[in-house]
């Protein structure tokens, strides 16, 4: 019922920008992770170097295995906090349901920043929760390892990303048929084996979309090690971050910003694929 | 229906939840109370609690400029990635052209993408294309990357969307451009609103793409950030305490637009329930 030109009129633009205004950029980082550069200017010349470098070099391989660990740590801490909170709401909140359901979406649409910000006035040294202890006379001298740590880092992203595993996951849990989980408690399951073998299978795919996410957006953050991190939680963003501002190395940079994406691409191949297979039908 | 799975009690996990609830609200709590504070952002308890950090702040001009920058920006986002990702919405819903499987996922990219590697290939293509860096490419930044956000929702509107409504206005005589004004675009005000609502609350708080495709003028959270980097004060509580309003007040707006018209549909079927459907 659309005309051709109806068709054309409204694909033809989009295709455009998208082609110019993210394809283009996104393969100019893979053309620039292949060029070199020699005493502060770039050649556009094609060479495999910059991947050799990386990978010679144990420094790079290092922060990107902290920055896995911090990453999956996150995921973790998120799915704990979020999994029992979406679970409670879905079975057991009742009448206070939908106003429970806002109270977690509310901070997802407060800043980023504030909320990182938040964290670093709590965990200094002369922060809010040290003169809390030393107030009630739990400790005397400032507890230092609180802020600047990686510590800091799972706590601060973990904060940001639990609500955002706890949509997927309360959406899932949703769509399970009640029924479903009488019939198992009518045949004699009790609420333990309920759970694990009904409820948890098939909320299963919200669990694994929330888990990407938060794993993914975790993987590539710079800013919160630059916030409350410090130098022992330097991630491998900020290395790209610093390549491509005082150290000058746009194409080694490239190279490891190639290495992440391509990291986030087969993990989110591999999760479509599992979510497919788990899906309830 | 409420069966037994429903009416179990459990108060473990009651409490498990209520510490779950603690733990995402007391930082922004924190963080409202010490903008009260006179002695600074730390410390236990607080007290001699004063509003002279509101008064800094509403007389710090730099401050102000950059909430105007960020205004420009999101607004100007907002129009860009609803325009495209209108057409990007309609073209994945009714056209079909090569290549519309890797359109779909090139468009989402940004979506789930860390922030820096899209705001770091905007920038090589600003180097490369030449383009000085200044609150346009940030603002072509925000636009390009959150299409993504306007394709999804105004894609799912499109898919509640009776054809036979848009069939019935051309068999009546309306042409395309017509029936695309009066009843393609009508019914999608919603989710455009939705889209529109999101893509301006998720501008005004970018910060990893801005990082890379800012110039001399900062936006808001630029400028937060480049103060946290240099020594605190509650002033920066102040404003985020601001910025916490804002957001709650823009989800209030947000979800009395939508019971409104939830419920204006609901008295439409009442009163002509032939009408509807």
């Amino acid at each position: 019922m659309y005309s051709r030109s109806y068709k054309s009129l409204v694909s033809l633009p989009p295709l455009l920008w998208v082609g110019l205004f993210l394809f283009l950029p996104y393969a100019l980082m893979f053309a620039h992770s292949l060029w070199i550069v020699r005493d502060g200017v770039l050649f556009h010349q094609w060479t495999f170097e910059n991947y050799r470098k990386l990978f010679a070099n144990p420094v790079y391989l290092e922060v990107l295995w902290r920055t896995v660990r911090i990453a999956a740590s996150v995921t973790f801490c998120s799915i704990l906090l979020s999994y029992p909170l979406a679970y409670y709401l879905s079975f057991h909140a009742r009448a206070r349901k939908e106003l429970l359901y806002q109270l977690v979406i509310v901070p997802l649409w407060v800043s980023y920043l504030v909320r990182g910000y938040a964290w670093k006035t709590i965990l200094g040294s002369d922060g809010v929760l040290n003169g809390f202890l030393r107030y009630l006379h739990i400790t005397h001298a400032p507890v230092s390892f609180l802020l600047y740590s990686p510590f800091a880092v799972v706590l601060t992203l973990t904060h940001i990303y639990t609500p955002f595993v706890f949509l997927p996951v309360y959406a899932s849990l949703e769509h399970i048929p009640r029924y479903l989980v009488e019939a198992s408690q009518d045949l004699g399951a009790g609420p333990l084996a309920t759970f694990r073998r009904v409820v948890l299978p098939l909320s299963l795919p919200g669990l694994l979309a929330g888990a990407t996410f938060a794993f993914v957006l975790s993987l590539g953050d710079f800013l919160a090690p630059l916030l409350v991190g410090g130098s022992s939680s330097t991630m491998i963003a900020n290395i790209v971050q610093s390549l491509f501002g005082a150290a000058y190395d746009w194409p080694l940079g490239a190279a490891i910003s190639v290495c992440i994406l391509l990291l986030v691409v087969a993990l989110l191949f591999l999760t479509e694929r599992l979510e497919k297979r788990w899906a309830f039908r | 229906m409420i069966g037994r799975a429903s009416t179990g009690r459990s108060p473990l996990l009651a409490v498990y939840a209520t510490l779950v609830f603690v733990f995402i609200y007391s930082p922004i709590l924190v963080l409202i109370v010490y903008s009260f504070n006179r002695d600074g952002v730390g410390g236990f308890p607080p007290r001699n609690l004063t509003v002279d950090w509101y008064a800094q702040l509403f007389a710090d001009g730099a401050i102000w400029d950059s909430v105007v920058n960020s205004l420009v920006v999101a607004a100007g986002a907002v129009a860009l990635a609803l325009t495209l990702g209108l057409l990007a919405a309609l073209a994945l819903d009714r056209a079909e052209f090569p290549g519309k499987g890797l359109f779909r996922r090139l468009v989402l990219l940004p979506l789930i993408l860390p922030g820096i590697i899209t705001g770091l290939s905007l920038l090589m293509f600003a180097s490369l294309a030449k383009i000085p860096l200044s609150l346009a490419t940030v603002l072509l930044g925000h636009g390009t990357a959150l299409i993504s956000v306007a394709t999804t929702e105004i894609f799912a509107g499109l898919q509640k969307l009776d054809r036979a409504q848009e069939e019935a206005s051309l068999d009546l005589g309306a042409t395309p451009w017509q029936t695309f004004w009066r009843v393609t675009l009508p019914n999608l005000r919603l989710s455009l609103l939705a889209a529109g609502l999101l893509i301006f609350t998720l501008s005004m708080d970018e910060i990893a793409v801005t990082f890379f495709l800012i110039g001399r003028d900062n936006t808001l959270p630029l400028e937060i950030w480049g103060r946290l980097r240099r020594g605190i004060t509650p002033e920066i509580n102040a404003i985020s305490t601001l910025i916490f309003a804002v957001s709650v007040l823009l989800i209030v707006v947000w979800y009395r637009i939508r019971t409104r018209s939830i419920g204006s549909e609901a008295q439409q079927l009442l009163e002509n329930p032939l009408e509807v459907e």
